[in-house]
């Protein structure tokens, strides 16, 4: 048993601090593209946008958009309660919040990376700098990370924070794929163009998951780009993997406070989506709509957590 | 005061040797260089950044964090100093509990014209609410923060009793901390009683004064108004150690004739509230109406016994500065004996005497709102220019009964580690005290607070003052 506001101040933390990083990577997934294609493109930019969930909000402060000025959107800008720099100094605040609950090395972590980024992100960042500012940014969650896995006991406080992590991280994988379904889907005549393949690249860059799909030696494409993160239970960051850690997480609860709660039906109900279907189905039944529905439970089961737990008043 | 006219420096005291408590320390001193020693303070630095160990200053958007300056060189207290201290706190702090008592029950001391009536039933901080309530225990002050400032050898005086709520002890043990980190060495060397176990006592205290309604081991809970509250950083502190919930006033609500705390799994009681909310802010029911931090009908469950808090709701008219110059007669009073402990001489500017001499006097003078605090709102005559005593001049006229005023103390000097080796500057300190029903429990050290400019007064965080490691020695 603990405070329903600690509870929700864990698994915002937790939230903003994986959406830190998620932020960095696509900047860095958009950075690559303007560097390895001959033509600065717009359209991606804008795509970047739309995955960070921001470009409306954006639009209301600029008229067009401009590299430089969706990174400095992004990665500083105080107006943007999703940028880097707001979402660490609300994950810290956060932090303070449930201090109790953490064990001195996380909230250290915590507290440094809030110290390191406000100084990193005091000015904008030049595009020579950038490598390095997002670099720490990754290394800094990296940071917090271990401190949680190495040090924090396994109990409620462990478990509300790694469902604020995985609903945050199913959220933006799939929002990666929504915003690109349709550079996956097959109507798009140009596969296997130079094209497509960056895009590819893009996706995979954004999920950090590159490497590890390199390391399947799968013949590249959109079904098998879309299986590896949406299905696959080894890549830590697939949306099945969350569920099957969001679905643990919130059994832990159940069990610790012998009550079943909405929420963990919910999550099963998507976990059960996602285990029982395959890419194929996937694909028959719309890229699209699927991952639609899949954010829109995502959602609502971040809602209903708040509700079980008594996040708030 | 020594000879020279200069204050009492408690390292080496009139003379060039060091005084007894400071002589293993100033050997030790003498050894190190300093290079190393500036290296120690700046890590010191980066230990408290990294802690997050920081105060917010109110009114100051820009720079809402910052650390108070710590500097290396402790505040040393001979084990008869502190048994001198302690014992005139110990009577003090008994004293300032019978007379809350008294002023909320039968009202003896205005009866036999100790105290003049109208200075209690004219307070703003008298809450006529507590008339007749009886809090757990008969315990109002259950955590005290009395000031004490030294101008002699012998020479101690109260400055402030701070019976409301008293911040600053977690400066006391995380001064300590680092202190072990950056000295063992000085540890081995000298025999320095603990102050780590505070937490520990805190609980038991609070414990102690569990209200009727608890049945078992008492929940205590911290109450604070924040994050963004200036002793936050305080108040998680001391939930963490006392192993207590950090809460705030949205995280409580009456339910079923008790004060409750909502967790993940429904509401919960809580027996002893630890409070660090203003008694103004405790209940929008039953005081301010405005008050986002505190609880609707919080005392009404304490009225009928529901729930401890600590200290007591109207336990604020004991810091009214103009109380504080009864003290003296306040612990005759109640104890029969004369004060241990010495006022510092206040004049009362409702007194159209003492006015008159005050006016007459502004340069010379520290004059002080008596519900200040903080060191807000004051004005120290002899550092002040010609405009700011003139400007304060037609505050005090136009409100006489709002201030005091006392003759400008040579406080003693504590030396400070500078770029240039030892240098004096003016130290206070303020000893933390518990008080429960099995006794009053003063943890042997405090908080010393130090101006770290020279020549300055004012040791208060928000104007720029510092801290000490305190240590009264075992022996």
């Amino acid at each position: 048993m603990m405070l329903g506001k600690t509870a929700g101040g864990l698994f915002w933390m937790c939230r903003y601090l994986e959406r830190s990083a998620n932020n960095a990577r696509l900047i860095e997934a958009g950075s690559r593209m303007t560097m390895t294609r001959s033509m600065a493109d717009d359209a991606e930019w804008e795509s970047v946008l739309s995955t960070a969930n921001v470009k409306e909000l954006f639009l209301e402060k600029h008229d067009h958009v401009k590299r430089a000025d969706v990174i400095d959107y992004i990665l500083r800008d105080r107006s943007n309660p999703s940028s880097v720099m707001s979402v660490v100094e609300s994950a810290r605040n956060n932090a303070r919040m449930v201090r109790v609950a953490l064990t001195r090395e996380v909230w250290e972590a915590v507290n440094d990376t809030w110290m390191r980024l406000k100084e990193a992100l005091e000015r904008p960042v030049s595009d020579a700098d950038l490598p390095k500012v997002l670099e720490l940014i990754r290394q800094q969650s990296a940071q917090v990370r271990g401190a949680l896995q190495g040090t924090m006991l396994r109990n409620d406080i462990f478990n509300f924070c790694g469902i604020g992590t995985f609903a945050e991280r199913a959220d933006n994988v799939a929002r990666i794929l929504d915003v690109k379904y349709f550079v996956l889907l097959p109507s798009v005549s140009m596969v296997g163009s130079t094209i497509d393949n960056f895009q590819w690249e893009a996706i995979l860059r954004s999920a950090a998951a590159e490497r590890s799909f390199a390391w399947l030696n799968k013949e590249s494409g959109p079904r098998a780009i879309a299986e590896f993160l949406i299905l696959d239970q080894r890549l830590p960051r697939s949306i099945a993997f969350c569920y099957t850690n969001l679905s643990r997480n919130l059994g832990y609860l159940e069990e610790e406070y012998g009550e079943t709660l909405p929420s963990r039906e919910m999550c099963e109900a998507t976990l059960r989506r996602l285990t029982s279907t395959d890419v194929e189905t996937i694909f028959d039944g719309g890229l699209h709509e699927f991952i639609q529905s899949i954010l829109q439970s995502n959602n609502a089961l971040g809602l209903q957590i708040e509700k079980d737990y008594r996040f708030y008043a | 005061m020594s000879k020279d006219n200069l204050p009492f420096d408690e390292m080496f005291g009139t003379g060039d040797e060091p005084r007894e408590p400071y002589k293993s320390y100033h050997k030790w001193f003498e050894g190190e260089q300093n290079a190393r020693l500036r290296r120690k303070a700046e890590e010191a630095e980066q230990a408290f950044r990294r802690t997050g160990i920081t105060f917010n200053v109110y009114g100051r958007e820009e720079a809402n964090e910052r650390l108070i300056p710590f500097d290396i060189v402790p505040h040393v207290l001979s084990n008869r100093e502190w048994k001198k201290l302690s014992e005139g706190i110990e009577q003090r702090v008994r004293a300032l509990n019978a007379f809350l008592h008294d002023i909320y029950h039968r009202q003896e001391i205005l009866k036999a014209g100790r105290i003049p009536a109208h200075m209690i039933s004219n307070n703003e901080a008298y809450l006529p609410k507590m008339i007749g309530v009886e809090p757990p225990g008969s315990i109002y002050t259950h955590i005290v923060g009395t000031d004490i400032v030294r101008t002699g050898e012998d020479e101690f005086f109260v400055l402030e009793d701070n019976a409301r709520t008293p911040s600053g002890v977690s400066y006391m043990l995380e001064n300590r901390e680092t202190m072990f980190e950056m000295f063992p060495e000085l540890f081995i060397q000298n025999r320095v009683c603990p102050v780590s176990t505070y937490p520990k006592r805190l609980r038991r205290s609070l414990a102690a004064c569990a209200p009727p309604a608890c049945d078992g081991k008492p929940v205590i809970a911290v109450l604070t108004p924040g994050i963004h509250n200036s002793a936050y950083f305080e108040h998680a502190f001391l939930a963490d150690e006392m192993g207590a919930e950090l809460v705030e006033g949205h995280d409580l609500r009456v339910v079923n004739g008790r004060v409750a705390m909502r967790t993940t799994q429904g509401y919960t009681p809580v027996d002893v509230l630890y409070r660090r909310v203003d008694d103004a802010f405790l209940d929008p029911l039953n005081f301010n109406p405005e008050s986002m931090l505190g609880v609707p009908g919080i005392l009404d469950v304490y009225r009928a016994g529901g729930i401890t808090i600590a200290n007591a709701p109207g336990t604020g008219i004991s810091d009214d500065k103009a109380i504080y110059s009864y003290m003296p007669d306040i612990v005759e009073f109640y104890t029969g004996e004369k004060a241990k402990l010495p006022n510092v001489p206040t004049w009362r500017c409702s007194e159209p005497d003492s006015l008159a001499y005050v006016l007459d006097n502004l340069s010379e003078l520290v004059v002080k709102e008596v519900h200040g605090s903080g060191g807000y709102g004051m004005l120290v005559g002899p550092a002040a220019s010609r405009k700011e005593i003139a400007d304060f001049r037609a505050k005090l006229e136009a409100k006489p009964d709002g201030y005091i005023a006392q003759p400008t103390l040579a406080l003693s000097t504590v030396p400070i580690f500078t770029n240039k080796g030892l240098a004096p500057r003016h130290v206070d300190l303020r000893p933390f005290v518990l008080v429960s029903p099995n006794g009053i429990d003063i943890t042997p050290g405090g908080l010393t607070r130090v101006a770290l400019k020279k020549g300055s007064l004012v040791v208060n965080s928000s104007q720029g003052g510092g801290t000490k490691d305190t240590w009264v020695l075992e022996s």
